[in-house]
């Protein structure tokens, strides 16, 4: 969330540039609260600077909304942070942070209906956060998994505890991770790719 | 499955609505909406990850959202790239994006969605790229 600015950008740098046999895209969501971390990771693995997609919501989302990070920032405007990871010549992956209430998700056509998958990222300190997040994805049939973000002042629980806490079936991976560090950010999409993989193997993936 | 545990919502800690801004107040000079399609012309599927290229360079006739567009990408970019290059809302993309399509101006490389049958060598394929970064 903290990447405003991008309107004094004209356009990507040249290094930054795709080239012309990009085919296809594919995407992920990380999805949690505020503050959780989710643009830290999205840019500890992105090849591009975080850029950010806005939308403003009706006046009926007003008011209902928690405080969404500033008071200052008008309540209409919901930012999405994302970051970009070239795979091949041809493929590349598409990382979107994305708010954890659910009605700003329908701000941009099938976010996470196209996606591969998401990966919830927790705060131990505000677990409860992600209770919500967590049941709209399984309602939706969204294959995720959860990555604990360590902060030094949280909590830490044995992994069993929080499955427990989160009620979550054996077979969802989660992990525990740094967002600031590329390669636990890394880790954590193998994990869930790994996770998308085998549900393909088992025939699972829908 | 149980049952997701719903989080609890207290009203009383949320803010009140917001009023409407009293006329005179200088906003931001927020540019929305300004760009609009044809009226009743049908929006085109377009995906936060659909990639869009430049088929031609901009006509004379051509809005300065779409020139700006059209010289954005002449090498692939996503739809969300675009939204924040040019700071509009996705949805004013959308809008934009129909109108250069219809004229040829750009064509639109749809993205892989997640299947009804999954697509393993899709999914090793990030893996193996993946394992590069």
């Amino acid at each position: 969330m903290d990447f405003k600015g991008s309107d004094t950008i004209p356009g990507p740098r040249t290094e930054d540039q795709l080239p012309h046999t990009a085919e296809a895209a594919v995407k992920i969501v990380i999805v949690g609260g505020f503050g959780v971390g989710k643009t830290t990771m999205v840019g500890s693995v992105s090849e591009i600077r975080p850029l950010t997609t806005e939308e403003t919501m009706t006046q009926a989302g007003i008011g209902v909304d928690d405080n969404f990070g500033s008071d200052s920032k008008t309540a209409t405007t919901v930012a999405m942070d994302f970051g970009r990871i070239s795979i091949t010549d041809q493929l590349v992956l598409y990382l979107f942070g994305t708010p954890g209430q659910e009605r700003f998700w329908f701000l941009w056509n099938g976010l996470f209906e196209g996606a591969l998958g998401a990966v919830v990222l927790i705060d131990t300190r505000r677990l409860e956060v992600s209770f919500d997040v967590i049941g709209r994805l399984e309602e939706r049939g969204v294959p995720f998994v959860v990555a604990v973000n360590s902060f030094p002042d949280g909590p830490r629980y044995p992994i069993e505890d929080l499955r427990t806490a989160l009620d979550l079936d054996p077979e969802i991976p989660i992990v525990e991770c740094d967002a600031r560090r590329r390669a636990s950010s890394r880790d954590v999409l193998m994990t869930l790719m790994r996770f998308l993989h085998s549900l393909a193997m088992s025939g699972a993936l829908r | 499955m149980t049952p997701p545990k719903r989080q609890r919502r207290h009203p009383t800690d949320q803010p009140p609505p917001q009023p409407a801004a009293p006329p005179g107040v200088k906003k931001n000079p927020e540019r929305l909406f300004v760009v609009a399609g044809k009226d009743g012309a049908e929006r085109a599927e377009l995906d936060l990850v659909t990639l869009i290229v430049a088929s031609a360079d901009p006509p004379p006739s051509a809005a300065p959202e779409q020139a700006a567009l059209l010289r954005l990408c002449t090498t692939p970019l996503s739809v969300a790239e675009l939204s924040a290059y040019l700071n509009l809302p996705f949805s004013a993309m959308t809008v934009l994006l129909t109108d250069l399509l219809t004229a040829d101006l750009v064509t639109a490389r749809a993205p892989l969605v997640r299947q009804s049958v999954a697509d393993r060598s899709l999914l090793e394929a990030v893996m193996h790229g993946l394992q590069r970064l």
